[in-house]
């Protein structure tokens, strides 16, 4: 149970269903990983397929497997873990196959008719699927259970279970008891994670809106590069996560700082319009969204990074992962309001949002304000990327970013743009009514909700709940 | 696949019903943005309305079936439900935000038509709108296919022939981008066109003139979103309704047409999609051909093509910033204030 | 009218004795108790304030004396907190600005605000009011409004011959010179056949060899009939064209009087070296000081209340091209 961010939700009777089966294992003295939902590729995809390749125990990385049919076709490449899920709309028959050419060598098939299987999606949301590898003798299946997936189909409401190794799962936070207080706490908790979490991404946004007015559509990929390099750093180059960290960073800070010298200065200096800036963030979204999906794929892939047990606290679960992304995020926040209200460069930054021309007058070089701002977002926005994609469940999708963008949005226009600290309450209202509206309505429609609270409140309050004034002309 | 069958796919795209849906889609934008100068990013909202409201009625409500109707007048009422859903979802985006600054009507164009986006593909509306599966073709196409005067089995030459269905779809889509067509040029001779036009640039100058601003804004966005719906209809005609379809992707690509072809003349938003189309179709057959050769290694063909949206991103970028009165707009005409 | 130095006490205009506040014998405008808080800052305070009929009246006062917002209320383009006021004998309270307009209330802006994409002749026929190709639905016949266009058309030749725009009738009004913006905004205002032009500060920014014909043309509206009321900076022109000055300091009337005593009368020597007291005379640089000032005062807290029975009104935006000032976060903490 999740608490988190992912887009795919299935409620209650999930979130139930899942509480109990931890409650159980931890009470069982079993390995403390969470029954959890594995990751998925499609936003909102009700169903799916997934597994786990394994040779023996060791997982088998970049193995092919396409699912086909209602009009999905997709392939996807297995993590580092050897897991891979494909999402699916729709209930129906699917084709699922393998491609054994990207098999290792000398790992075949125990029945090779497996390579091409029709599954049927009926009730179950998670469908396991198996390739069992081993000499194709025909030979008793499953007398060697030590070279079998461990992929099993799911049941019933129950996701495809993970096992002992494999740090799999999303963040998960729940409650350890399904009355409806514990219930609630635990989305409260949840999405107070969630809000922090788009706090530190919305904050860019705002910042870049208040210094230079524009409203920076490909916000959400600066988001996405923090996790894919934080993808490729950990995992495909498998480098110590500290190193990992410290390099995503360094690289999201650079990218920041490249799309003002590359862009924006440009445009600034050619006194190009905000209407037009607009559609060139919204043309910068499109290609560097599907340049990803070039670069990584279309599907999600799996991070190898530990996310720790999951942890009760009071009626509450919390993975991990999901409570060490908050405390950093809350310490970030920290950091970034003391920066914009004790250094000099921080209140040059606001001066700057407060009246351009006046701090240009006043000896501000607006030029190098808006640099720092447009650095401080890469880098704020891709720490977000890493601690979103950890907080999800550790794990990378193209449009990662993209998909909570407008989530992003509605943040920063419920606080009152370009007000940072409005971005932070205006996010966490956000993260609030996404969670809490799981409680009540179907959890695909969460997003939708949040949305719908953006325009009810400018509808009342257009200047956004902190937004004090606006201007005419 | 050889170059010349990737000319040919190319050049089918000219009269596809899709570039049709799409020339309606970008004309309505057109309306909006390019005359009225309001920052509608969901116009892929309007056309989800159209095409849900067009297959739910025909689905549900039936009227062959159960009223005895001819095929004729459910079509039409079918259609008329789309416009009227339209009309209502105008209304609502633009009764709280017109009054406001316009980005905030991008924001909140966006997200409603998310919202929309949502709310059709969710589980719990599976029985209405398909869910996450959309609604089969098979079920909302029948009064269409009946209305079929094309009983051959197939038209055209070359890379322009279809099927008589197709072709059926081909002549009305085309035929309503016509009329859209003489309409925005009707509109924008008039003085209803120039009180348009003054807002675009200052509403409030038009106010001081005594024109009631708030309701010619009402009137644009209702007029094109209207259009948006229409294109919604010609959208699902050839195809089966899929939510996603109506993802804020397709907004982004009516955008990208519009300001190719060049926002604020009539004929622009018909350029613009037929090239979008083109040249999307274009390049991804040379990508493909490129693929087939070996070029990006052993990348899955799928992955490869994405480049071709990238090009997209970069064009739209690049168009905006050096030449934003797109192909047919007057270089003093820009399209853009400020 | 005199050369005394000590301020008359009656006026021709005036009914009962010249003060600030004073009746008229002839208001066309009668302002009551209109106040303007912008947060703490009470912007606009006036108690009672007459404009006379068929007159050039002058609005003067210190940088941020609210002449622009108390412009911005009477035109309906801004909500007061409180108060009355009418035109012609009609309560303008909670009328949208769109209304005052069509009641001859017509206003031109400090910023002018010509409409750049549209050519000169349609930025003029725009101006025509009542006209049947505005409909939606008319506009596509064009038999229906062809004749009423058609004799817009010559009235608009007619006004621009006469503001000597003529020569650019086809030219796109974004390529016109800050003078000929005036001019033509003017122009616009005046094919509505208002009984009273509102002109904010329409000296600003003008070169200074189209400054006389604009002096010219401002006292052709009050021959033709009409009452002028405007708000100006520079001295000379309120001296050689008003009838009537009235005096605003920190969003009070605080004197009123003929052009030729006013600047004795104490209260408006106090008002401007109590103000900025370099803000007085015009020159451009101080206009353009002034000009940020009134940016300043123009910022105007949308009000939701006021949007919601607008028609329309506080809200605002060119296109959504503008960019908000922002919101101080300082101020919010």
């Amino acid at each position: 149970m999740k608490t988190s961010s992912r887009p795919q939700r299935r409620g209650l009777r999930r979130v139930i269903a899942v509480a109990l089966a931890v409650m159980g294992m931890v009470a069982g003295g079993a390995t403390a990983v969470a029954a959890a939902p594995l990751p998925q590729t499609e936003q909102a995809s009700p169903y799916n397929f997934n597994g786990i390749i394994r040779d023996g125990q060791t997982p088998v990385e970049g193995v092919e497997i396409t699912v086909t049919g209602n009009g999905v076709d997709e392939t996807v490449a297995t993590g580092a873990d050897g897991r891979w899920m494909i999402g699916v709309p729709s209930t129906g028959t699917y084709t699922v196959s393998i491609d054994t050419s990207t098999l290792p060598e000398g790992l075949t098939l125990r029945d090779p008719s497996f390579e091409s299987r029709e599954f049927e999606v009926g009730g179950s949301t998670a469908v396991g699927v198996l390739f069992p590898f081993g000499p194709s003798t025909g030979g008793s299946p499953g007398a060697d259970p030590g070279t079998g997936s461990s992929g099993s189909p799911g049941s019933g409401e129950a996701p495809a279970p993970g096992d002992g190794e494999t740090p799999g799962g999303t963040s998960d936070t729940g409650a350890s008891s399904n009355d409806f207080g514990s219930q609630l706490l635990a989305r409260v908790i949840s999405g107070l994670s969630f809000g922090l979490l788009l706090a530190l991404a919305a904050i860019g946004i705002t910042l870049i809106f208040g210094t230079t007015g524009v409203n920076n559509f490909a916000h959400g990929e600066l988001l996405t590069f923090g996790g894919i390099v934080f993808y490729v750093t950990t995992t495909l180059v498998n480098w110590p996560a500290w190193i990992a960290v410290v390099v995503t960073l360094i690289a999201s800070a650079a990218l920041g700082w490249a799309h003002d010298w590359a862009i924006f200065k440009p445009l600034r200096r050619r006194r190009v319009g905000l209407v037009q800036v607009l559609i060139v963030t919204i043309g910068l979204s499109i290609a560097l969204r599907y340049f990803y999906q070039f670069l990584i794929g279309g599907g999600t892939y799996g991070l190898s990074v530990e996310r720790g047990d999951v942890l009760q606290i009071g009626p509450v679960l919390m993975r991990t992962s999901g409570v060490v992304s908050s405390a950093i995020a809350i310490v970030v926040l920290v950091a970034v309001g003391l920066f914009l209200t004790r250094t000099r460069i921080g209140k040059a930054t606001r001066a700057v949002s407060d009246n351009a021309g006046l701090a240009s007058a006043s000896g501000i070089d607006v030029d190098r304000v808006i640099r720092i701002v447009w650095v401080l977002a890469g880098l704020l926005t891709g720490g977000a990327g890493i601690l979103y994609t950890y907080f999800i469940g550790a794990n990378i999708k193209w449009d990662v970013g993209f998909t909570i963008l407008l989530l992003l949005f509605a943040a920063v226009t419920l606080g009152g743009l370009g007000s940072a600290f409005g971005a932070l309450v205006g996010a966490i209202i956000i993260g609030l009514v996404t969670e809490i509206s799981t409680l009540f309505i179907a959890p695909d429609l969460r997003y939708a909700i949040a949305l719908l609270v953006l325009i009810l409140v400018l509808l009342f309050r257009p200047q956004g709940i902190l937004g004090r004034r606006e201007r005419i002309g | 696949m050889d170059f010349l069958s990737i000319i040919n796919s190319a050049a089918s795209e000219i009269l596809s019903p899709t570039t049709a849906a799409f020339a309606l889609a970008t004309i309505g934008l057109n309306i909006h943005f390019g005359y009225s100068g309001l920052l509608n990013f969901g116009q892929a909202g309007f056309m989800a309305i159209g095409a849900y409201a067009f297959a739910i009625f025909t689905m549900m409500v039936d009227p062959t079936a159960t009223l005895g109707w001819p095929v004729w007048l459910s079509f039409i009422a079918a259609v008329l439900v789309a416009v009227v859903a339209a009309v209502i979802f105008a209304l609502i985006l633009g009764i709280p935000t017109l009054r406001l600054r316009g980005d905030y009507l991008a924001i909140v164009t966006i997200a409603a038509a998310e919202i929309i986006r949502f709310s059709v593909r969710t589980q719990d509306l599976t029985a209405i709108t398909g869910g996450s599966q959309g609604l089969r073709g098979a079920d909302y196409k029948g009064d269409f296919d009946a209305m079929n005067p094309l009983t051959g089995t197939t038209y055209g030459f070359g890379p322009w022939t279809a099927t008589a269905y197709d072709t059926w779809v081909r002549i009305v889509a085309w035929s309503l981008v016509i009329v859209a067509l003489v309409l925005v040029w009707l509109l924008m001779r008039s003085p209803w066109g120039r009180v348009i036009k003054g807002i675009r640039e200052d509403e409030d100058a038009v106010r001081s003139l005594g024109k009631n601003v708030y309701g010619y804004k009402m009137q644009a966005l209702v007029l094109g979103g209207v259009l948006g719906a229409v294109a919604g209809v010609m959208f699902v005609l050839p195809r089966a309704v899929q939510p996603d379809n109506f993802a804020t992707t397709m907004t982004f690509y009516i955008w990208t047409a519009l300001l190719l072809g060049g926002a604020a003349t009539v004929f622009g938003p018909l350029l613009g999609s037929i090239l979008f189309w083109v040249l999307l179709s274009f390049t991804g057959g040379v990508i493909n051909l490129l693929h087939g050769m070996g070029v990006f290694g052993d990348m899955s063909g799928s992955q490869a093509g994405q480049i071709r949206f990238v090009l997209i991103g970069i064009a739209l970028m690049v168009l905006v910033i050096f030449r934003p009165q797109g192909i047919l707009g007057n270089k003093k005409e820009l399209s853009f204030n400020v | 009218m005199s050369d005394t130095t000590t301020p008359p006490t009656t006026h021709p205009l005036v009914d009962g004795e010249v003060g600030p506040g004073c009746k008229k014998v002839d208001p066309i405008v009668v302002a009551d108790g209109v106040v303007r808080q912008f947060g703490g800052l009470t912007a606009v305070d006036v108690e009672h304030v007459e404009i006379p009929r068929g007159m050039i009246t002058a609005l003067i006062g210190p940088n941020g004396a609210g002449k622009t917002t108390f412009f911005n209320l009477l035109t309906g383009f801004d909500r007061p907190n409180k108060g009355s006021w009418s035109f012609d004998g009609q309560s303008l309270a909670h009328v949208p600005s769109h209304k005052v307009a069509r009641r001859g209330m017509v206003r031109t802006f400090q910023l002018t605000k010509s409409l750049g994409r549209l050519t000169v002749l349609q930025n003029m026929l725009l101006g025509a009011r009542d006209q049947r190709g505005e409909g939606i639905f008319a506009a596509l016949l064009k038999p229906l409004w062809a004749k009423q266009e058609q004799a817009n058309t010559e009235r608009a030749d007619a006004l621009l011959e006469r503001f000597k725009l003529d020569a650019k009738r086809e030219d796109y009004a974004a390529s016109l010179s800050g003078g000929q913006r005036k001019l033509l905004e003017m122009a616009r205002a005046l094919m509505s056949e208002p009984s009273l032009v509102m002109l904010d500060e329409p000296m600003a920014g003008v070169n200074p060899a189209l400054t006389q014909s604009l002096l010219d043309h401002v006292k052709g509206l009050k021959a033709e009939g009409m009452t002028v009321l405007f708000v100006e900076h520079d001295m000379h022109m309120v001296r050689h064209i008003s009838d009537w000055v009235i005096v605003m300091a920190e969003g009070k009337v605080v004197a009123e009087g003929p052009p030729e005593t006013i600047m004795q009368d104490q209260a408006v020597v106090d008002a401007y070296l109590g103000a900025h007291h370099d803000t007085d005379l015009g020159t451009l640089t101080n206009q353009q000081v002034a000009q940020i000032h009134e940016d300043a005062e123009e910022e105007v807290p949308v009000d939701p209340e006021a949007s919601d029975t607008a028609g329309s009104g506080t809200e605002t935006s060119t296109g959504g091209a503008t960019r908000v000032t922002t919101d101080d976060e300082e101020g919010q903490r």
